[in-house]
């Protein structure tokens, strides 16, 4: 056991290696041209490129380079263009309340919806509820989930002033208003992972009630629930759970983007976007590093669980 | 594909994995055919000698709702391919053309394309849909800078379109190749291949969009080979076109892998490397069409997905860059004046929704009747 | 005399398909006595399998229909509610499936599983119902049940994993033990073993046995009586003895004859039955297995009843039209093929 939890560590670490690489390859080498112009971005003159081309290690090899960029990332050294002085690092963690907040309601949200609507859809399969949930479903995936927030944000905030009008609220300063003002952003965000993971749980179900052991236990006279919770449901959350780690990894890592945007929420997401509208690299970097670590450890963990419930991957 | 489905996978595509089994009924005692699929499986002894192919479109032939929507769907490309043809013939404007200052005749009156605000807000007012009331222009309102909706709408779809399907075809292609010679030489070739899928899964595929977006939309791509230079432009089309589609190739990629590993181990391939056929031949000829209904299932969904991806990329200015119109860009430029002329928001989101919707339908109907009781998981 | 378990008289299966009407079981009858083997020998589609797990009501659902009775311990088990008949599942009448490695839960382990089939029918703690578990697992010859009671499926082997299968279904003390195919999916080797565990079991818990397969060499040793199906009926039915000594049915001696001997001169092919099984949908008119036969003559397109015709006691059954003379003749021909004639 003790092995394998090494290996995997190893192997996270090896990951996160290779990803940190691939961030520095798509930012400096991939497009080609002037690196230094393109970090100077809007604020490109001669003296900022030089000073850039310089400080990063442009005049030197590749390596050299990588090593430089991931020194800054690593000891908070990154600094915006737009704002000179202004550390990335700083301002990450200044989202990170929001950003964690979103992500953790919206993903408690999603998953009992999901459970919810996935068993409600699969027990009733074919019959009135079942349509209209899959109807319902294929619609929430189908839509743009900025577009939902706008229209969320403007009909049930601006316009109607049911919920608050964006912008976020730590939970230190007033937890009620704090848990007002993520509402709408939890459920837009949700929705749409609601009617995915429903419909892959449906799925699951339905591929399992035909399955072998499900036949035995009932077999055995073993009632109704039981033999769904028991049998059928623990053996179709198992995929699930993958899927919901890796997602929520990855919304935590400040991959709610277009939720924190569009509600306001400065959050790392939205930062990045900022910094996207501002043609300021360093930020981007920044970000994607931040929510590269998120996810790798997530895999990690979610490896973890999975061998837990699964007894058949574990090492024996 | 941000957000908009679950990062790690594109909203249809994980569920393109999985069997969608809407023709069973269930009891109250949640006892559902296995006795009938017993009997058919018995008595489908009879029914071997038809091709799968044949019985699938059987299948799909019956599904009135999929080919509904695949119909919808044909409209609307057909529709935005139309764009040059309406623009000229029906609206008398370009996508580009500004009309700020020009009037419009809605039945006896000359309405101002932007109007002066008179009484409470200071602004303009941008005239709304006309809904052909004034001849055909402006039939789905003006946005802000004059330009006629309804026009941009149709030109945005091509851009949107070309950018979907074009990065789906690339990605399609990649994932099956990968996945042939990952499943087929197996070995340190499959070990390589896995580790590439296992990068890409691994990385925050949306930052990594969004990034490289914003990375190559800022100054393009300039690669000096020495002997030619490949210089593609910021606001090149390509540059979305390919962000996008290596995006999803770990998620079609790695199923289609698991299959091709275990068709692998079966008796025709044997039989085929025994008779001397080249691995080419075997991979294209024989594992190929064996895979085929998955890679077709999973196409169309693609298409979904990237339809999205390109969405949410160009509404952050990561994706298709000003002035060129997308979808995403036109939500983008609608929503600051959401309360004022919420038709430039919810026109082309709505276009949005009824193509990646039609596709999602049209993808599941497909599976259904392509394999309906389809196997390939998601591996992790 | 011994006690009659189980009456099933003229049951009729039917499922409603996109295809049409699947007359799975199309009017079978047998018996089973206290301590008796009964076993229910075809292809695949003769409709043995779904006989067997309507016995347990496990073929209920929105597209069967039933038809006919299933008696047992005097009541009709087709009639009874689901809630009702539940309580017979697991415990009066058990079942073991064919393929042990998918019929086990993976992710439970192998003892919580048997605990399960004890503690549905019978309000026992934990404790108690493990040390039973483990008993049975011993009954079953597993080594060291003590610790393999908390193994999970797939640290057994398939072999294992049966007699598991078994322990599990003989929890309880049933009655009448249903096993489906039971070594289809296991070793030659281990078959045998199986098949010997059965037939040991059935006299330590006192049950009768319904042994399903498509191998006439699997129940040549333990079986009492024999029901040969196809297409959904019964074509021959009598005492083992009878039905390997003086088969009465092509189709007996086409299963038969596709049997390789080792003490007989080779034939020059091993002989098989030509054509496929029909269609469940669209029967063919009269002898359902006329098509394939090579004896068939005129009489053939009338449904032919299943009768005594060979005037046997006990009742030696069958459903075909030729003369007894004329099946004797013929009979050698087809099982030992021409090197016998």
């Amino acid at each position: 056991m003790l092995v394998f939890l090494v290996r995997r560590l190893v192997g996270m670490v090896l990951v996160l290696i290779a990803v940190s690489f691939i961030v520095f390859l798509i930012f400096v080498i991939v497009p080609g041209g002037d690196p230094a112009i393109r970090i100077a971005g809007r604020t490109a003159n001669d003296q900022n490129i030089k000073n850039i081309r310089h400080d990063w290690g442009f005049d030197r090899p590749f390596y050299v380079q990588y090593y430089e960029l991931m020194k800054k990332a690593f000891t908070n050294r990154l600094f915006e263009q737009t704002h000179q002085g202004v550390k990335v690092g700083d301002q990450i963690k200044q989202g990170v309340p929001a950003t964690f907040s979103l992500a953790i309601g919206a993903a408690t949200i999603w998953l009992f919806f999901s459970i919810l609507v996935g068993v409600i859809s699969a027990i009733t399969a074919g019959r009135l509820s079942d349509r209209l949930i899959t109807i319902l479903a294929l619609v929430g995936i189908s839509m743009p989930v900025f577009w939902l927030g706008l229209l969320a944000r403007y009909f049930l905030a601006e316009k109607n002033t049911i919920f608050p009008d964006g912008e976020y609220v730590p939970f230190t300063q007033n937890p009620a208003q704090w848990f007002f003002h993520l509402l709408l952003p939890w459920f837009v965000l949700a929705v749409l992972f609601i009617g995915f993971y429903g419909r892959v749980l449906r799925g699951n179900i339905l591929d399992t009630i035909n399955e072998d052991y499900v036949r035995t236990a009932r077999a055995k006279g073993v009632d109704p629930r039981r033999v769904l919770i028991k049998h059928v449901l623990r053996n179709s959350l198992i995929p699930i759970v993958t899927l919901f780690g890796l997602d929520f990894a990855g919304v935590l890592g400040g991959g709610a983007i277009l939720t924190e945007t569009v509600f306001d929420l400065h959050g790392v997401g939205q930062y990045a976007q900022q910094s996207i509208r501002n043609f300021d690299l360093p930020p981007i970097i920044g970000v994607t590093l931040f929510g590269a670590f998120f996810i790798v450890f997530f895999s990690t963990v979610v490896d973890f669980v999975y061998a837990y419930l699964d007894p058949r991957i574990r090492p024996t | 594909m941000i957000e908009g489905a679950p990062e790690w996978a594109p909203s249809g595509l994980r569920m393109a994995t999985q069997p969608q089994q809407t023709t069973q009924q269930a009891s109250a005692e949640l006892s559902l055919d296995t006795a009938a699929l017993l009997a058919q499986e018995e008595h489908g002894v009879s029914i071997a000698g038809r091709s799968p192919w044949y019985l699938a479109w059987r299948r799909l032939r019956r599904n009135y709702v999929a080919f509904a929507f695949l119909f919808i769907f044909v409209l609307i490309v057909v529709a935005c391919s139309l764009a040059p043809v309406y623009a000229h013939h029906v609206a008398h404007t370009g996508p580009d053309e500004n009309h700020v200052t020009d009037t419009v005749k809605i039945g006896h009156k000359q309405v101002p394309v932007m109007g002066l605000n008179t009484g409470g807000h200071i602004g303009v007012t941008i005239l709304g849909p006309t809904w052909w009331h004034a001849d055909g222009k402006f039939v789905l309102g003006a946005d802000a800078n004059g330009r006629d909706v309804a026009v941009r709408l149709l030109y945005g779809g091509i851009t949107s379109l070309k950018v979907g399907i074009g990065s789906a075809l690339i990605c399609t292609f990649l994932s099956v190749v990968l996945a042939l010679l990952a499943g087929y030489y197996r070995g340190w070739v499959d070990w390589v291949i896995t580790r590439f899928f296992d990068l890409i899964w691994a990385f925050p595929v949306i930052l990594l969009a969004i990034a490289l977006g914003a990375a190559l939309a800022i100054n393009g791509i300039h690669w000096n080979l020495g002997l030619f230079t490949v210089s593609v432009s910021g606001g090149n089309l390509l540059i979305p076109t390919l962000v996008i589609s290596y995006v999803l190739i770990p998620y079609i990629g790695r199923p289609l892998r698991g299959q091709i590993l275990s068709l692998r181990e079966k008796e025709f391939v044997e039989a085929a490397i025994a008779q001397g056929a080249s691995p080419l031949r075997i991979m294209f000829g024989e594992i190929l069409p064996n895979v085929a209904s998955s890679v077709l299932v999973f196409f169309t969904l693609i298409i979904a997905n990237n339809i999205l991806t390109e969405a949410a990329l160009s509404f952050l200015g990561a994706g298709v860059q000003p002035p060129k119109a997308s979808w995403g860009t036109l939500i983008s430029d609608g929503q600051t004046r959401l309360s004022t002329a919420p038709w430039l928001t919810l026109v082309p989101g709505i276009a949005i929704v009824l193509t990646v919707l039609s596709l999602n339908i049209f993808g599941d109907g497909l599976r259904d009747a392509l394999d309906p009781r389809a196997k390939v998981r998601i591996e992790h | 005399m011994a006690e009659k378990l189980l009456e099933v008289d003229d049951l009729h299966v039917h499922f409603t398909t996109e295809d049409g009407v699947v007359r799975a079981v199309d009017g079978v009858s047998f018996e089973l006595e206290r301590g008796k083997v009964l076993g229910i020998v075809g292809e695949s589609g003769s409709g043995k399998s779904v006989t067997a797990m309507t016995l347990l009501g496990l073929t209920r659902g929105v597209n069967a229909k039933f038809d006919g009775s299933i008696e047992y311990k005097g009541q009709d088990l087709l009639k009874l509610s689901e809630t009702e008949l539940r309580r017979f599942r697991g415990n009066e009448l058990a079942m073991i499936f064919q393929d042990p490695m998918t019929s086990l839960n993976p992710v439970y382990r192998v003892g919580a599983q048997i605990s399960e089939a004890i503690r549905t029918h019978e309000d026992v703690d934990k404790r108690t119902a493990r040390n039973r578990a483990v008993q049975l697992l011993r009954q079953v010859g597993i080594p060291h049940p003590e610790e393999r009671v908390d193994d999970f499926p797939h640290q057994f082997s398939g072999g294992m994993r049966q007699r598991a299968m078994i322990a599990m279904a003989l929890a309880n003390n049933p009655d009448v033990l249903i096993a489906d195919e039971p070594t289809t999916a296991l070793d030659v080797t281990i078959q045998a073993q199986i098949i010997e565990l059965i037939g040991r079991l059935k006299n330590d818990f006192n049950s009768s046995v319904i042994l399903i397969t498509h191998d006439l060499g699997v129940v040549a040793d333990i079986a009492d009586d024999i029901a040969v199906m196809y297409a959904g009926r019964i074509v021959e039915y009598g005492a083992k003895r009878q039905v390997f000594y003086d088969p009465q049915h092509p189709y007996t001696w086409g299963l038969l004859g596709s049997i390789p001997r080792l003490d007989r001169a080779k034939p020059e092919k091993l002989a098989s039955i030509a054509g496929a099984p029909p269609s469940l949908i669209n029967l063919p008119q009269g002898c359902k297995f006329r098509p394939r036969c090579p004896h068939a003559f005129s009489k053939c397109t009338e449904h032919p009843p299943l009768q005594n015709r060979v005037g046997d006691s006990p009742p030696h059954l069958d459903r075909c039209w030729l003369t007894v003379e004329e099946k004797r003749d013929l009979r050698e021909l087809t099982i030992h093929g021409e090197a016998a004639a």
